[in-house]
């Protein structure tokens, strides 16, 4: 048996558990996404946009993710900005941006069975982040498929932190899906931290849709994973907006993380900023991929692309991947990727001044990834990364006590 | 000013290619249709050793199991491989017996005069020896007495199957083996004229080697396959050129050119590729599907190519080096411009195995019209190749709103102690610029003609002084007008 069918037969044996504890909206779209699914297979390496990581493998061999779903009840009362299932929310926004052909999105749109919204209404300002914390805690190896939709209305502003984590060892499986949109006029920032452990195993998809005068926002952390590979597609449909994807990687162990990203301007006068910057160390594999894509007639767009890398082993690997891809003349677009060492002649100064060779090396790795946290603008946030590259780099995040990667 | 540009535009789409004519020869033409008793008979017209057409033989069975790559930037017209005739030969007239031309068919010696490319020794420009093709027979090689004597083989490569089939076998396929690619798979089947080069050990070679390439005959593909062998503490400058006639079908030119350079060596390839590039329309064209591949094997070897392209409907052509030596050093220089319906997907590979391995790549795309022009790259550092550096920079100018300027870089590291540089950047020609010009009494045309001149300079400047001339000029034919 396939891979696939072993999918498709998971599918088909609670197919009815599923529609039973959902939302209407998501119901109705499921046959249709598994068939996508089975259509497409798991892609390969030989598809351009996941070449960097062994897919079916990560899908593969572990039966035990094959156990019956959770159920949990079903509830679409609305009472604050977060709820799950908004059914009117779903009915406007669900599946209506994400990628309905890609296979991993459609695997997802087939299992999912909760949506966590996020609704922020006209010219509403949250005057706090929000942080949405997902936890792994299951002691079983476990299967898991996540959607959150986020929406700012016209006007509204908000900043949002996804925070992943894990508390023990086992198998974690997860694909998610993450809808944004953001609507003329409105603000958002956005934050993804992962700190999981090695045994995770997450395909992270994330739409973002972007209305006039609208700025977005999005960083992108992973301090401690297993396998990880992020998507992120921006889409620019509004005049005068301005998208930024920041994101930064400390990998090691056999860590792999490959991100994804695609912004598209599809229409004239938007600027787009990108910068991600990877530590790779000991067996680590680090990818990044990065398209800038200017449709005919988006004129007067402005893009910069930065990706810096460093592979402190000699084990490590990185691959990386600027695109443009430009059918417009009247633009300024321009990328920039680098693959390199520690600066020999900054260690030499540091050692000359007694500071251990260990200690030097994590200052200047620490200084390389800070440039993409000083650009958070919540300060406590900040400092809470900066702390927390910190400890992982003095090897701390492993060995403080509890967590299930020092046990 | 947009006015003016409209107009400039129309000169430019009305612009004549220069090269289009046609010889009227004498031509044998094998039948049209691709299979093994086509291979066997290239061969046998070849007079051939057993050894080169089981080199084909497994080319062809290998390429009959494969598939057209799709993963180019390119619209690529369906080719019907049973359409083409894989053989031309214009001099077969004037064969003799042993299969070489007794004398030179004065209608091919016009054809080459009128491409400048004059056959004749003494009438040939100084200090270079050329090796003329016209569809699937090297015409003439001059100055071949004068290179013997150093011991330098110039000849054309199915001469020297002939007079040196122990060197040709040991170095045909070994840096592009026919398994390499779907293209390079059918030129190994049916590959038909090209040059070979050897510089033995301390040699410099005294004057530019040369080939120039022409397709004359209608519905024919050219194959040809260039092998240039630099041995040790040898150098050697090498010049391509090529051109076609105006049809309305697309011609279909895939080649192979291999390269293999020793210690100390170094080898300099330079093309000028101005194949008919097909109608303002889009209509017709050669269809430009080359593999050119150099194996830097020896310890402080040097491989340096330069290119310009402003010719074919479509290019599909990435030039690479594999770095083998230690401390090898690596160029490519590189300015495609692309016109009306042109396409173009063309960048290169650097494949860094050996120590203190040092590329540069510098990539300038211009795009007008409607056209698309892609660079594609990979630098490859490998886990042994310690101290490894490489600086990669890839422009794009885009002149007018419907045509494309693409980038797709490839960098994939495997060694702490390399440092890999890429930058990119796409533009229009800077208002400001123009501005500074027209305000000192210099027109607009002429004020862009000197900035693509001063954007491509880079590359120009690397060219040998004859090639920089030529290459100046098609870069202005071909720009004059597009932008205002």
């Amino acid at each position: 048996m396939s891979l696939e069918q072993s999918y498709i037969n998971l599918y088909q044996a609670h197919r009815e558990s599923l529609i039973a504890t959902s939302p209407e909206v998501m119901n109705t779209m499921r046959d249709e996404a598994i068939g996508v699914f089975a259509q497409k297979g798991f892609p390969t390496r030989k598809v351009e946009d996941y070449r960097y990581v062994d897919v079916p493998q990560a899908f593969d061999g572990k039966d035990t993710y094959m156990m019956p779903l959770p159920t949990l009840p079903l509830n679409s009362n609305k009472q604050s900005v977060i709820s799950l299932n908004d059914e009117s929310l779903l009915r406007r926004y669900y599946a209506k941006t994400a990628d309905s052909e890609d296979a991993i999105t459609a695997l997802n749109t087939a299992f999912s069975h909760e949506c966590i919204c996020i609704h922020v209404c006209k010219n509403q300002t949250l005057d706090r982040p929000i942080e949405l914390t997902d936890t792994f805690t299951s002691d079983e190896d476990q299967m898991e498929h996540k959607r959150v939709l986020i929406v700012l209305e016209e006007g509204a502003s908000a900043s949002i932190m996804l925070r992943y984590a894990a508390n023990n060892k086992m198998h974690i499986l997860t694909t998610q899906v993450v809808e944004v949109f953001v609507g003329d006029n409105a603000h958002l920032e956005m934050y993804e931290l992962e700190e999981t452990h090695t045994s995770c195993t997450r395909f992270n998809q994330v739409y973002i849709q972007v209305g006039r005068y609208a700025t977005v926002k999005h960083n992108n952390i992973t301090l401690f994973n297993g396998l990880t590979r992020n998507t992120i597609k921006a889409c620019l449909k509004g005049e005068y907006s301005e998208v930024t994807l920041n994101g930064c990687v400390m990998a090691d162990k056999s860590q792999v993380v490959d991100n994804n990203t695609l912004i598209r301007h599809e229409v004239p006068n938007c600027t787009s900023h990108e910068l991600y910057k990877y530590v790779v160390d000991e067996q680590a594999v680090g990818a990044f991929a990065g398209k800038v894509y200017v449709a005919e007639g988006a004129q007067k767009t402005v893009s910069e692309e930065v990706n810096q890398n460093i592979c402190a082993s000699n084990d490590a690997r990185m691959y990386t991947q600027p695109m443009l891809e430009i059918y417009a003349d009247d633009v300024k677009c321009s990328h920039g990727s680098t693959v390199g060492k520690l600066d020999e002649m900054a260690l030499f100064y540091m050692r000359q001044r007694g500071i251990p060779l260990a200690e030097a090396r994590m200052l200047l790795m620490q200084a390389f990834v800070g440039q993409v946290i000083d650009e958070i603008p919540i300060a406590p946030l900040r400092d809470r990364l900066h702390i927390m590259i910190e400890q992982r780099l003095k090897g701390e995040l492993d060995k403080c006590v509890g967590c299930a990667r020092c046990k | 000013m947009s006015e003016n540009r409209n107009e400039y535009v129309k000169q430019v789409a009305n612009e004549q290619y220069k090269y289009g004519f046609t010889t009227d020869i004498h031509t044998e033409i094998i039948e049209k249709g691709l299979n093994e008793d086509v291979v066997r008979l290239i061969s046998q017209k070849k007079g051939e050793p057993d050894w080169l057409l089981d080199f084909r033989l497994n080319a062809f069975r290998h390429w009959t199991s494969m598939v057209q790559p799709k993963w180019g930037h390119l619209i690529l017209p369906e080719i019907d491989y049973q359409a083409i005739s894989y053989y031309a030969d214009p001099t077969s007239k004037s064969k003799s017996d042993d299969g070489k031309p007794k004398e030179i068919d004065p209608e091919l010696i016009k054809t080459f005069d009128k491409l400048g490319i004059p056959l004749e020794e003494r009438m040939a420009l100084s200090g270079t020896a050329v090796d003329a093709v016209m569809d699937s027979v090297s015409v003439k090689t001059t100055h071949t007495k004068a290179l013997e004597e150093k011991g330098i083989i110039f000849c054309s490569i199915s001469e020297a199957v002939k007079k040196y089939p122990e060197l040709v076998r040991q170095y045909l396929g070994s840096v592009v083996p026919y398994r390499d690619n779907y293209f390079a798979a059918l030129n190994s089947a049916v590959f038909s004229d090209g040059s070979f080069v050897y510089i033995p050990k301390n040699t410099r070679c005294p004057m530019e080697l040369s080939t120039y390439f022409r397709i004359n005959a209608r519905n024919i593909g050219q194959f040809e396959r260039t092998l240039i062998v630099c041995d040790d503490n040898s150098y050697v400058s090498y010049l391509e050129g090529c051109t076609a006639p105006m049809r309305d079908e697309n011609q279909l030119h895939a080649a192979i050119v291999e390269i293999v350079v020793m210690e100390n060596a170094e080898v300099k390839y330079s093309t000028v590729q101005n194949w008919y590039p097909g109608d303002a329309e889009g209509k017709g064209g050669v269809l430009n599907l080359v593999t050119k591949r150099g194996h830097l094997r020896g310890n402080n070897s040097k491989l340096s190519w330069t290119q310009v392209e402003t010719g074919s409907a479509i290019t599909w052509k990435y030039p690479s080096c594999v770095l083998s030596g230690d401390n090898s050093q690596a160029e490519f220089y590189s300015v495609a411009v692309t016109n009306n319906y042109q396409q173009a997907d063309t960048g290169t590979k650097m494949i860094h195995i050996g120590k203190n391995t040092k590329s540069t790549i510098i990539s300038k795309g211009i795009s007008a019209g409607r056209s698309q022009n892609s660079y594609r790259g990979l630098v490859k550092i490998g886990a042994k190749a310690e101290g490894a550096r490489n600086y990669s920079s890839c422009d794009s100018l885009l002149l007018g709103s419907h045509c494309g300027a693409h980038t797709f870089p490839y960098i994939d590291c495997h060694n702490n102690s390399a440092i890999v540089e890429h930058e990119a950047t796409t533009s229009k020609i800077s208002e400001d610029q123009l501005f500074y010009c027209n305000q000192r009494g210099i027109p607009t045309e002429e004020a862009v003609g000197l900035i693509v001149n001063g954007y491509a300079k880079d590359v120009i400047n690397k060219l040998p002084m004859e090639f920089a001339v030529e290459a100046q000029k098609l870069l202005s034919v071909s720009l004059e007008g597009t932008v205002g």
